[in-house]
């Protein structure tokens, strides 16, 4: 059986500095795993990496056990590899229904059409109502985007990389700039996510981390430090020193 | 089960309204018969000002253009008039040299050369954006202009063809002194040509166009083939403006290297920027309200006529951001906004 996403022996410097150094991880069908390390370790590169935003120096990405990369980011997007980011890149000035209209549009090639008027799918229409219903902002389906709360911006952001139908999906910190009292809503809908869909989450908050992943990598500068089950990195000293240095670092500082 | 029930009625009544919205937006509404009863009602109440109207009238078909790539797609360029002087010298040399004066050909002529220049500068010159590309738009269309004029054996140089003569329009109607046919002639090109452009600004593929102008790099991520798209509407961008430089030189009955000029490229900025981006009647309006006060500051100031023109500028870059359009916008708005008495 492949595995939905491998990455093999990953590299890449921005000039002198290492921020990817043989990295190696594997997503199988369905996974749920967390990417965690200190700040600067090299998560939000990696997920650039994966994605194919900046092209490795060394190594392999592997979709479905298909080379993917020398691919553009378009390309790998369209063979189900879907991800949202740390900030917000949404399509603000436009109604949030149509940010979903749009992603389905570009999915299933209808964008290639220059004469059919947009709205005249309307199954295109009710998918995108799905989504939006599933992850409960259908009401704020005629809002525009930069009208929005952060916090329900963020959904949209999700809603997005759903409504790709991805068979891999790269969670970069989705509740990050959210208020506590609402993250919770982002992160239940994370937990909610079809179990088909190979996740890998990056995020700070190690309750969600532990809720949530079945497995965890740990990167620290750039290389892949250890991994295991939420248990095993919970129990690791070495793991604890490298959050600790860093946490006692940051206070003292 | 029948809580559920409920819901699911709420639950469709706000989804029919959602879906009215993205079904209706594309539909005809009453206020855009307005512009062109306008056009109409100025053949009656100006016909002695019609060889002036004609030349509004491929202002905005210029402008319209130029409204499709920067105000949907967000390519911003300074060298769209490449494309206009690239279409005005096709029917410029195609009557003086070949002796093709058949018009309507000669637009279709003008459509092809326009449009595959686009392409192929346009594949190149869209994998930059902001100043690169604005810089590099700028380059092209001096690049062409000099072209022309190290060949001004073929194209006249800066004195141009003149004197161009073209059949009569579908071999029926002549050309008279107050120019009251090319009037007519531009004025159902241009209804032509807007019905093309409003329906791919509708499209899908115009909906991608606003993705890209809004987010370009969720457009990447979310699949798009965007240098694809880019390079499909420049294109098009470019034969419409190919069709306005047709128009200019046969209305005109000449043409020289100054279609291609900074100036011109500019103006259709400004005229566009004045009416509004991103809305199709904004190139009009701005089109029409550009070339009005020029006509009437020129004439009032032959020397200082632009001080007007900037300050226009200056006014609508401070109070209307969105342009005149956005004004109106703004004011409808309000009026819908505040309760009736």
């Amino acid at each position: 059986m492949t595995e939905a996403l491998q990455v093999q022996k990953l590299n890449r410097s921005f000039g002198a500095l290492p921020v990817a150094r043989d990295i190696d991880l594997t997503l199988e069908r369905g996974a749920r795993r967390a990417l965690i390390g200190p700040n600067g370790a090299g998560k939000t590169t990696l997920v650039n990496l994966i994605t194919g935003v900046l092209k490795p120096s060394g190594g392999r990405v592997l979709l479905d056990g298909k080379d993917i990369t020398n691919l553009s980011q378009a390309e790998r997007a369209r063979r189900g590899l879907a991800r949202t980011f740390q900030i917000n890149q949404l399509f603000r000035g436009l109604t949030v229904l149509e940010n979903l209209a749009m992603t389905i549009g570009e999915r299933d090639g209808n964008c290639n059409n220059l004469w059919r008027a947009a709205g005249a799918k309307r199954a295109v229409i009710d998918e995108a109502l799905d989504y939006l219903e599933a992850l409960r902002i259908a009401d704020d389906a005629l809002k525009l985007v930069r009208e929005l709360p952060y916090g329900r911006q963020r959904l949209v952001e999700i809603a997005i990389a759903l409504a790709q139908k991805p068979r891999v999906l790269l969670l970069d910190e989705p509740a990050a700039g959210v208020p506590s009292s609402e993250s919770h809503l982002i992160l239940d809908v994370v937990a909610s996510l079809d179990p088909d869909i190979a996740i890998l989450i990056i995020e700070h908050d190690m309750d969600v981390v532990f809720r949530f992943a079945k497995h965890i990598t740990v990167l620290v500068q750039g290389a892949v430090f250890t991994e295991g089950t939420p248990a095993e990195i919970m129990n690791n000293p070495d793991v604890r020193a490298v959050y600790l240095g860093e946490e006692g670092g940051r206070r003292h500082g | 089960m029948a809580a559920s029930d409920t819901t699911g009625a709420a639950g469709r009544e706000a989804r029919e309204r959602a879906a009215e919205y993205l079904v209706s937006r594309h539909r005809f509404r009453w206020p855009e018969a307005l512009p062109w009863l306008l056009a109409i009602a100025a053949f009656f109440v100006f016909p002695d000002r019609m060889t002036f109207g004609s030349q509004v009238l491929i202002a905005m078909m210029f402008a319209l253009s130029l409204d499709l790539i920067l105000g949907y797609a967000g390519i911003v360029t300074l060298g769209h008039a490449a494309f206009f002087g690239i279409g005005a010298y096709t029917v410029g040399l195609a009557c003086a040299r070949l002796g093709w004066t058949e018009p309507v050909s000669g637009l279709v002529a003008a459509a092809l050369v326009a449009g595959l220049i686009g392409l192929i500068s346009g594949w190149f010159l869209l994998r930059y954006r902001g100043l690169t590309l604005l810089m590099l738009t700028l380059a092209t269309a001096i690049m062409v202009q000099e072209t022309g004029n190290l060949r001004s054996d073929i194209s006249g140089g800066y004195d141009g063809l003149p004197g161009l003569t073209f059949d009569r329009l579908l071999g029926l109607f002549d050309y008279d002194l107050y120019g009251h046919t090319y009037y007519l002639y531009v004025l159902a090109v241009l209804a032509v040509v807007f019905y093309f452009v409003r329906r791919i600004v509708y499209s899908p593929f115009g909906q991608a166009l606003t993705g890209i102008r809004e987010n370009v790099r969720r457009m990447h991520a979310i699949g798009s083939p965007v240098h694809r798209r880019l390079v499909t509407v420049y294109t098009i961008a470019a034969a419409i403006a190919g069709v306005a430089g047709a128009l200019f030189t046969q209305t005109n009955a000449y043409v020289t290297l100054a279609v291609f000029d900074f100036d011109v490229s500019a103006k259709v900025m400004v005229m566009l920027i004045l009416g509004g981006t991103g809305r199709l009647y904004g190139a009009f309006l701005g089109a029409v309200v550009y070339m009005i006060l020029e006509d009437y500051f020129s004439k009032m100031s032959p020397a200082f006529w632009q001080f007007g023109i900037g300050l226009l500028l200056v006014l609508a870059v401070l109070f209307a951001r969105r342009g005149l359009l956005g004004l109106f916008e703004q004011a409808e708005a309000y009026l819908r906004k505040r309760p009736k008495p």
